[in-house]
């Protein structure tokens, strides 16, 4: 596996997405939605409800914080269904493939496309988010609630790992379908699962907490290995020009 | 340049490539004919190991196929045209071509200057930073080709190189081709036009699952037609053909409207015999040309026929 031309791969990947504006806008628009309509939804809370507790705050915080690990799905989801559907309807896999390329430098460099530009959006995102929640909530806690364990987790290992998830499955959906709009929306189930999680947390069925961060990181873990496995059969060169639809 | 010996692909319980046993030499243009699912573009995808073969072997650019780490090696001698042009139609054609040369490791001056030779070559540099989407098809074609040739491959496998395109389009494509094999590159062409490969090719294979003949479009016609002239005259048709009869001593002569159809086997010789013969009973030569089958004729023979001709 030679990394640079997978990255060769991934570069010309993130310069069509770069002209995709749809792309473009949810890469800011999303994480710029989290980490500035949640503070100020906190900020409503706190400054509405006098008596509330720091517990109820923090969960707030918690759950809302819970959105760029929701980022993690939704974002790469839309652009790898771009760049491998994309390369689908262009009909451009096969001169692709003719390259002296392997089929895992090119998987890598569009798992990289994919990457890259969602945990660059989401880490800009989260760094904005505990800036503003520190300075919203300082007052009320009395210390600064951020940087902390659980975001550490939670945009260092658990969105990674969801986003790696998001688009393994992407490939995998992106090798039956036709069109960019049908992978984006059967790769967008995987959304459903975390939104599920995040009204748990709102509920406080399912604390996110640090601990309950990292048990969800590791079995998505788990689950983006065996999902790998199915993507790696799927991405042969061999499956791609007689098998895919 | 290339070696088949028994190449196979089945799918399943479909065989689309069978027992092909090809030998294509360095410096030729082959051209590849066959009716739609004969197994052409299989068998250009197995010869550049972009899928495996189900038995037989083949050799190409000096790499067997299906040897693992020969793969990228042979992918970095060849260049393909594929069937769809597969091009990135927001990109320019200037940018198509350079991501292609990076993937085959051109160095960034070299790269340069190759897309620059390919683009002027085909008169296409002037609009080298325009998007691709904003181009005709014929214009795409060749922007693809380009791709094919951008790494300076010692192989090129043209896959339909003018399908869907309008005749100027086909006629420059075609042209830029010859420029190819007067660089005397090897080419592979795939393709059922033809007039193209008649025009084109060196040799020809015509291929319907099985290999059926091969030889350049000459033997291919001969094979099927024998050698036969054509003698337009006036005359009384009898009476001239006794008299080439006794000429050239017996033979078939078919009489078709006022044409004698005379079989022969050395035209340069014969040919005159048969018009002094002609003047000789009195008859009034008015033409006299050699006859042959066309490449469709024998196309069409063999892959209805399903053998090669006698």
């Amino acid at each position: 596996m030679r990394l640079s031309q997978a990255w060769i791969v991934a570069r010309h990947d993130l310069s069509m997405i770069r002209r995709r504006r749809t792309i473009l806008g949810a890469l800011i628009a999303m994480p710029a939605g989290v980490s500035i309509g949640f503070p100020l939804l906190v900020w409503y809370i706190i400054v509405k409800s006098p008596g509330i507790t720091d517990g109820v705050i923090i969960s707030f915080v918690d759950a809302f914080a819970f959105w760029f690990a929701i980022a993690g799905v939704m974002l790469p989801s839309s652009i790898s269904a771009y760049s491998i559907v994309g390369e689908k309807t262009e009909k451009s896999l096969e001169p692709l493939l003719a390259t002296p390329t392997t089929d895992g430098e090119i998987l890598l460099g569009k798992v990289l496309a994919a990457f890259l530009p969602t945990m660059v959006s989401i880490w800009a995102g989260a760094t904005v988010y505990m800036v503003l929640i520190d300075a919203i909530t300082r007052g009320t806690l009395g210390y600064l609630y951020y940087p902390n364990l659980t975001i550490v987790v939670l945009v260092f290992a658990l969105a990674p790992i969801v986003a790696v998830l998001a688009i393994e499955i992407s490939v995998a959906v992106s090798s039956r379908v036709q069109d960019v709009r049908s992978a984006q929306q059967i790769s967008g189930v995987l959304f459903l699962p975390f939104i599920l999680l995040y009204v748990a947390a709102e509920i406080q069925v399912f604390p996110l907490d640090t601990d309950h961060l990292l048990l969800l990181a590791g079995i998505l873990g788990l689950v983006a290995l065996v999902t790998f496995r199915i993507c790696r059969r799927v991405f042969d060169r061999e499956t791609i020009l007689t098998r895919w639809k | 340049m290339i070696h088949t010996d028994g190449l196979t692909k089945q799918f399943g319980t479909v065989t689309a490539v069978d027992h092909l046993t090809l030998d294509v030499p360095e410096g030729e243009v082959f051209g590849f004919l066959g009716p739609n699912g004969a197994g052409k573009t299989t068998t250009v995808r197995m010869l550049s190991s972009l899928i495996s073969r189900t038995s037989g072997s083949a050799e190409v650019a000096g790499h067997q196929i299906g040897d693992p780490s020969a793969e990228l090696k042979l992918r970095h001698q060849i260049g393909i045209l594929p069937e769809n042009v597969g091009l990135y139609e927001s990109s320019s054609a200037y940018e198509n071509l350079e991501y292609y040369g990076q993937l085959q490791r051109v160095e960034a001056t070299a790269l340069r200057q190759s897309i620059e030779r390919l683009l002027r070559m085909l008169d296409l540099w002037e609009k080298r930073d325009l998007p691709v989407a904003t181009f005709s098809k014929g214009m795409k074609q060749k922007v693809a080709i380009a791709r094919a040739l951008v790494h300076d491959p010692v192989l090129l496998f043209l896959d339909e190189p003018t399908a869907n395109l309008d005749p100027e389009a086909s006629k420059t494509v075609r042209e830029f081709i010859l420029e190819l094999k007067r660089e005397r590159r090897t080419i592979f062409l795939n393709t059922h036009h033809l007039d193209e490969a008649e025009r084109i090719c060196d040799r020809v294979g015509i291929l319907n699952t099985r290999l059926v003949t091969t030889g350049t479009p000459g033997e291919l016609k001969l094979g099927m037609s024998g050698h036969r002239t054509v003698v337009t005259v006036d005359g009384p048709m009898e009476t001239l053909a006794a008299a080439i009869r006794s000429r050239l001593g017996d033979r078939r002569i078919d009489v078709q409207g006022s044409s004698l159809v005379v079989d022969v086997t050395d035209p340069d010789r014969e040919n005159p015999e048969i018009a002094a013969a002609i003047v000789g009973a009195g008859g009034r030569l008015r033409q006299l040309t050699q006859a042959s089958a066309s490449l469709e004729d024998v196309y069409l023979k063999l892959v209805h026929e399903g053998g090669p001709s006698a």
